[in-house]
């Protein structure tokens, strides 16, 4: 029983991680006021250049850098749409999210598949100490010791975070107040987009070794639920981002006893999905949006 | 000197199609570097893209047989974006209606064609608008960001397909996880002859046509248009927004759901686990590109259809990925995007007071 225990909160902290990045990202972006609908394909297109840089250079760190620039370019894309020209951010957000799955699947097979082979690395190893539960990645620990409390930090401490959230709240005061919208609102977009990145670039580089059609499968879309669910604050996106790990490990566990062995496990598979549409039903009432959720400023 | 967008007070007539036109160039450039790298020559690429699949019956043809779902979901979409209910759900709602249309075709040996027929439609649009029901609900009902729900719930009828097919429905004769044929009852005419273009244009054309029937010519589509448009002036005015939503989303998935059994009975005649390839996502640049518009809809649908065909035979031609084709269709939808906004407004070079 209480080795189960100990697999489950292991694979909990696995799964959670990118989760936890891209919500941490998603937070940061929609606190400026801007829905970033490009996560799911952000996370995607980071996924694959990472690996793919990684294979080339023979080291995951030019990976990650190259993982992390995917990222910027793609949020300043989706920033000069959403911010610069004021586009409905639905359709920009959902645009990126095909451009960047369909580039990324199209160069993997320029590059890689089109002889029938699969691009591969050697991933990050956990670091090898501190038990079967904290035995987990530099990745992992850089999200929780680092991603979280600097998160926390810039929304509610730092200067920038003041901005992100007055052009956010309320940005024609914002203006006046001498607060540049337009320059505030790229800087949340992008510092998000890197959040993002590194969450794709996780799921390649450290937790599976490889890319595959497919590869993000909605955690996009899930971490774009925490933050709803997280009502824009660090500490409850946190909270949503472990139950939702729970869940998921649990279904796995689940798959191993024997009494759930004729339940198909494709029903599994759904459960975390339907957990945090669930989630959202209970808590998800009366959220506080950021005021300017959605609408682009611009001064007439 | 910084630019600044400053909105038109009128915008001549040349300058939408203008800046139309010069999308289509963007997306062309962005699009023939990467046709390059893999190793093709972008204008012979275009030239199977565009042009090659007009250039023989049977390229009309199947252009309009990959035009048909995208016809539903395109409307689907529409109807739902214009009542401002951002159902991005469509992909998951065709699925849901493939499920029903093979419940209803596995079962429907003895039924006359004139009842299975328009039993197996209904059957989808049951399933497709249930599928739409629980997010709906939850935003009408507790004001829950439908965006993210029928987001999520895409994946789950993928999952719910894979698992009917690993079990109940594996194909009885092969084994392998697709279902059996549905019974002969169910499945739809051909409407061209020596083609596979189906019943299901005529009846997506149809709905698409309602929509904008409705939408344009109805006192409920007056409703609609003002809840999408000004939802805080629609209640003021007495309008019953939370039911105008839920009724849109609702019919969104129904039409939705017709699409995946126009698949199921016109076309595929078994439920396999890639019956549908995005045509819920594609939907959306359906939508989009239509500027909304049920009619301009079709047109673009059609249009995407000979895009899809046109990439597999360049991909075969020129050997270059056949998912190219999705890349220039969502190229497209962000110039195009762009561009409309762009039309609206003149930029002013100015000085550097922010």
């Amino acid at each position: 029983m209480i080795e189960v225990i100990i697999d489950l909160l292991a694979a909990s902290l696995r799964i959670g991680t990118p989760l936890l990045l891209a919500a941490l990202g998603e937070l940061i972006t929609e606190r400026s006021g801007v829905l970033n609908l490009g996560i799911e394909g952000i996370m995607y297109a980071s996924a694959f250049s990472g690996i793919a840089a990684a294979s080339y250079s023979g080291s995951l760190w030019i990976g990650l850098i190259a993982a992390v620039v995917t990222g910027l370019v793609a949020g300043l894309l989706l920033a000069f749409l959403t911010v610069t020209l004021g586009v409905n951010q639905h359709v920009a957000g959902l645009g990126l999210t095909l451009f960047l799955i369909s580039v990324s699947n199209t160069v993997n097979r320029i590059l890689f598949t089109s002889d029938g082979g699969q691009v591969r690395v050697e991933p990050w190893k956990s670091l090898g100490f501190g038990g079967p539960i904290f035995d987990q990645y530099l990745f992992t620990y850089g999200t929780l010791l680092i991603g979280v409390p600097f998160v926390w930090w810039l929304v509610w401490k730092s200067g920038l975070g003041l901005r992100i959230r007055a052009v956010g709240e309320n940005p024609e005061a914002a203006d006046v107040a001498g607060i540049r919208v337009a320059r505030t609102r790229y800087q949340a977009i992008l510092i998000g987009a890197v959040f993002m990145s590194l969450a794709g670039a996780f799921i390649t580089l450290a937790y599976v070794g490889q890319f595959t059609i497919n590869i993000i499968n909605g955690r996009g879309w899930v971490a774009l639920a925490l933050v709803i669910f997280g009502r824009w604050n660090v500490g409850r996106c946190i909270a949503g981002a472990a139950l939702f790990s729970l869940v998921n490990a649990g279904q796995l566990q689940l798959r191993l006893v024997p009494a759930f062995a004729d339940v198909p496990f494709e029903l599994l598979l759904a459960l975390p999905y339907l957990a945090v549409i669930v989630g959202l039903a209970i808590s998800g009432r009366n959220v506080p949006y950021p005021s300017a959720y959605l609408k682009p400023y611009r001064r007439l | 000197m910084k630019p600044r967008f400053v909105l038109r007070s009128s915008t001549p007539w040349w300058r939408g199609p203008l800046l139309i036109a010069i999308a289509a160039v963007v997306t062309f450039v962005v699009t023939a570097a990467l046709i390059r790298w893999a190793g093709g020559n972008p204008v012979a690429a275009y030239r199977y893209m565009f042009v090659s699949p007009l250039q023989s019956k049977f390229g009309i043809t199947e252009s309009i047989l990959a035009a048909t779902p995208l016809v539903f979901t395109g409307a689907a979409v529409a109807l739902a974006f214009r009542a401002g209910y951002w159902n991005i759900g469509a992909e998951g709602q065709l699925l849901a209606g493939t499920i029903g249309a093979t419940w209803f075709g596995l079962q429907a040996e003895n039924l006359p064609k004139v009842i299975a027929v328009p039993g197996v439609l209904l059957a989808g649009a049951v399933f497709g608008a249930l599928w739409a029901l629980v997010p709906a609900l939850l935003r009408s009902r507790l004001g829950i960001d439908e965006v993210v729900t029928t987001l999520l719930l895409n994946p789950v009828a993928l999952l719910v397909i894979t698992g009917l097919l690993n079990g109940p429905w594996r194909n009885t004769a092969t084994g392998f996880p697709d279902s059996d044929v549905v019974a002969e009852a169910v499945m739809m005419p051909i409407v061209w002859p020596g083609s596979r273009v189906h019943f299901g244009l005529v009846a997506g054309g149809l709905m698409a046509l309602g929509c904008w029937w409705y939408v344009g010519r109805m006192a409920g589509g007056l409703r609609l248009r003002a809840v999408g448009l000004a939802p805080g002036a629609a209640r003021i005015a007495g309008l019953e927004v939370e039911r105008t939503l839920l009724a849109t989303a609702l019919a969104s998935g129904a039409i939705a759901g017709v699409g995946g059994a126009s698949e199921i009975a016109g076309v595929a005649h078994q439920l396999t686990i890639g019956i549908s390839s995005g045509f819920g996502y594609t939907g959306v640049i359906v939508a989009t590109l239509a500027a909304l518009n049920f009619v301009g809809g079709i047109t673009v649908a059609l249009l995407l259809g000979v895009v899809n065909v046109g990439s597999f035979s360049a991909s075969r031609a020129l050997s270059i990925p056949s998912t190219m084709g999705e890349v220039v269709q969502s190229v497209l939808l962000i110039t195009v995007v762009a561009a409309l906004v762009i039309s609206r407004f003149k930029i002013v070079w100015k000085g550097n007071d922010r």
